[in-house]
């Protein structure tokens, strides 16, 4: 039997654009809003608040890579900046940029990855959008997400609010998204079990805010790391930070992939974890419940905020000595979300 | 076993090198993976001041020099070609390119992690010519060696090493004869010892009475390294010893030295910085020269220079630390890097940059005690 593949005129708007629409996203992406068919998906929300708005492209290549594959990648990066910002997903919409010739069945599992990952996060994609462009304008798919969500009264989370004092905590051990994609690209020869973490956060962020509802700042590690968001943090806020290196969890295959590559564990970017800076009172409670929801088993905090070197990030290295952590500069490899 | 107390180890070999170190100590790292590892676990923010640690010519990507940079990005212009090598040299700059901005023109360059994995290359693409950019030390020589047996049992025609390869020990040598430098002792690379042993070190502590350890790169490692040199000091001796004993054996891995031998020829070669050094270069022997792409296709390019203002070259000879060069974090950062020390992962002034700012960390000293 021959492969279906995306033509250019399942792009064009007509009757194929339809078809498509109708035997491969609906089917997936169900829901009342979608169902509609109109042109903006109109809803209300009974919960009160102020209103979070994100929005984020997805490249990554290979599309598939162990734990996990572009759709689900597209679904769990904005749910995670939302969660982020301790808002409640209420819709996410999705745009597909499809390269001419894309395999239908490959779609298909693309499809399918968002719609288990959207329950996973109990959201819903409420919009999207299908382009077709012609052969070599693409590279297979790319896909855009942007969310809607609700950001709950009483809830102010930046990261301009880390204080002196304040612990840092890490959900989970670092590193494993950038190792999987990297070894699923197979330009090196490196093999390994790595299992990329993308995850929606928003469950554990909801978690967190029922038992710290005054947490000062949340971010999830993608591109540049723990470092680099730390670094952030700290400059944001106008404070010191010193972590120590004994305390943050890296698996030895990521930490075998990162002496085989020169990296840093500390610079790679993570899909399914977050760094929160909690008040002093709150720290051992907050961990404590992060430890019973699963993507929050292994958390820990791993150092504090002081208000001496404002700007500068601290790592305590195992021997007792330091070394600065700065923002990721000049290694980065592209293409990995 | 890793779960021993590391920092309590650390204080026990720390307290021992403050008491053993009776006078100010200069000490060369020789290779770009201690001097990073010095930074990444913080053993310059712990040694006594009387220690002074120094960076030596040991990233290979560092010491290539630019012409040789050049003639590779022609290479990666040439019709049907793919352009094999590691990661770290992309982004060298060369007179008027980069192989990461060839890459971008559509060049047909490829990263490898082995250089068989560049004899993959020219099995799997018979249409096309694959040409290995080889830079490294003894470190890597073997298995470049290996890829060259490797191709011509597999009868590949279309495989090529354009050869940048180092040797370490005589680069050693010209830096000592050069006496632009006090050196106290050398902290020698133990990963090119793993292959080469310890004797091609011997006429450090022979000719010029310095002492050497060849050193493994855990933090303990380093630190126990650093405590034998000081005890040679203190005790007035000078000799080569192994601290990386699980790995390093004085005669070397014969096998890697032996494929070695009947691949490559040393002859003399020119490193950035440190000028033509004799019998330091590592190239394809005469009977070779098929698969070697300096014969095969001939280049004339002009002696470029080293870039404007860039200082690398007395970095790599440990005659002055990076923040004594004018574009150090300035004009020359990881992101647009002017001087190959820069660009480097293994480069001293990469190094300085993302970990250093060393005065930094002496400056906060005080801060751990505070963390819970």
């Amino acid at each position: 039997m021959k492969t279906k593949k995306i033509l250019l005129a399942h792009g064009a708007g007509g009757k194929l654009s339809h078809d498509l629409v109708h035997r491969l996203f609906l089917p997936y992406f169900d829901n009342d809003l979608l169902r509609q068919m109109d042109d903006s998906a109109v809803f209300s929300s009974e919960k009160a608040g102020r209103l979070a708005f994100t929005t984020d492209s997805f490249v990554v290549k290979p599309l598939f890579f162990p734990g996990g594959d572009i759709g689900r990648l597209a679904i769990c990066g904005t749910v995670n900046d939302l969660a982020m910002a301790g808002a409640k997903p209420l819709g996410l919409s999705a745009a597909f940029i499809i390269e001419e010739g894309f395999p239908e069945e490959t779609l298909e599992k693309i499809l399918q990855s968002m719609q288990e990952a959207a329950r996973e996060a109990q959201v819903k994609i409420v919009t999207g959008d299908t382009k077709v462009v012609e052969k070599g304008a693409a590279e297979g798919l790319f896909i855009t997400t942007a969310g809607v969500g609700i950001v709950p009264e009483g809830v102010e989370i930046q990261s301009r609010k880390a204080r002196p004092g304040d612990r840092i905590i890490l959900s989970g051990f670092i590193g494993e998204h950038e190792v999987a994609v990297l070894i699923a690209r197979g330009e090196f020869s490196i093999k390994g079990e790595v299992k990329s973490d993308c995850a929606p956060l928003n469950g554990l962020v909801e978690m967190m805010l029922e038992t710290v509802p005054e947490l000062h700042s949340l971010r999830d590690p993608t591109r540049g790391g723990m470092a680099t968001v730390l670094w952030e943090i700290a400059n944001a806020s106008g404070v010191g930070m010193v972590a120590r290196e004994e305390l943050i969890p890296v698996k030895s295959e990521v930490r075998g992939v990162c002496e085989l590559l020169g990296f840093d564990p500390y610079f790679l970017a993570n899909e399914g974890k977050l760094i929160a800076i909690c008040p002093e009172g709150a720290a051992d409670r907050l961990v404590l419940r992060m430890r019973s929801h699963p993507l929050g088993k292994d958390a820990v905090i791993i150092g504090q905020v002081s208000g001496e070197n404002p700007g500068r990030v601290l790592l305590q290295t195992r021997i007792g000595g330091h070394r600065i952590l700065e923002p990721l500069s000049g290694e980065q490899f592209p293409r990995i979300c | 076993m890793k779960k021993l107390d590391e920092a309590g180890e650390a204080r026990s070999r720390l307290e021992k090198i403050a008491l053993l170190s009776d006078r100010p100590l200069r000490l060369m790292e020789v290779c770009g993976t201690h001097t990073i590892a010095i930074f990444r676990t913080g053993i310059k923010s712990l040694l006594p001041a009387k220690i002074e640690l120094i960076s030596g010519p040991g990233c290979p990507v560092c010491i290539t020099p630019q012409k040789e940079i050049d003639r590779a990005i022609v290479y990666s212009r040439m019709e049907n070609t793919i352009l094999a090598t590691f990661g770290d040299l992309l982004r060298v700059p060369g007179s008027d390119s980069s192989l990461y901005e060839e890459k971008s023109e559509g060049g047909d360059i490829r990263v490898v992690l082995s250089p068989l994995d560049a004899v993959r290359l020219a099995q799997d693409n018979p249409g096309k010519r694959v040409i290995f950019f080889a830079v490294g030390f003894e470190t890597t020589s073997p298995a470049t060696a290996f890829a060259v047996r490797e191709a011509g049992r597999l009868e590949l025609k279309n495989f090529f090493i354009y050869s940048s390869q180092r040797l370490v020990p005589p680069a050693i040598r010209a830096l000592l004869s050069g006496k632009k430098t006090r050196i106290d002792g050398f902290i020698l690379p133990g990963h090119v010892s793993v292959i080469i042993g310890s004797h091609p070190y011997e006429f450090i502590a022979r000719e010029y009475g310095i002492p050497g350890v060849i050193t493994g790169f855990d933090p303990l490692d380093i630190l126990e390294g650093i405590e034998m040199l000081a005890r040679q000091v203190r005790e007035k001796r000078a000799a080569i010893e192994i601290q990386y004993r699980r790995v390093v054996k004085p005669e070397g891995n014969v096998l890697a030295l032996k494929v070695m031998e009947e691949m490559f020829r040393p002859a003399p070669a020119l490193w950035r910085g440190l000028g033509e050094i004799p019998d330091s270069g590592l190239f394809l022997r005469e009977e070779l020269s098929g698969r070697d792409a300096a014969r095969v296709f001939p280049l004339e390019l002009p002696d470029p220079g080293e870039p404007p203002g860039c200082r690398c070259g007395e970095v790599l000879q440990g005659l002055i630390r990076p923040p004594e060069c004018a574009l150090f974090s300035r004009a020359c950062t990881p992101d647009l890097p002017v001087g190959p020390c820069m660009v480097s992962s293994e480069g001293t002034c990469a190094a300085y940059y993302k970990y250093g700012r060393e005065l930094m960390a002496k400056q906060v000293k005080g801060q751990s005690s505070k963390v819970k």
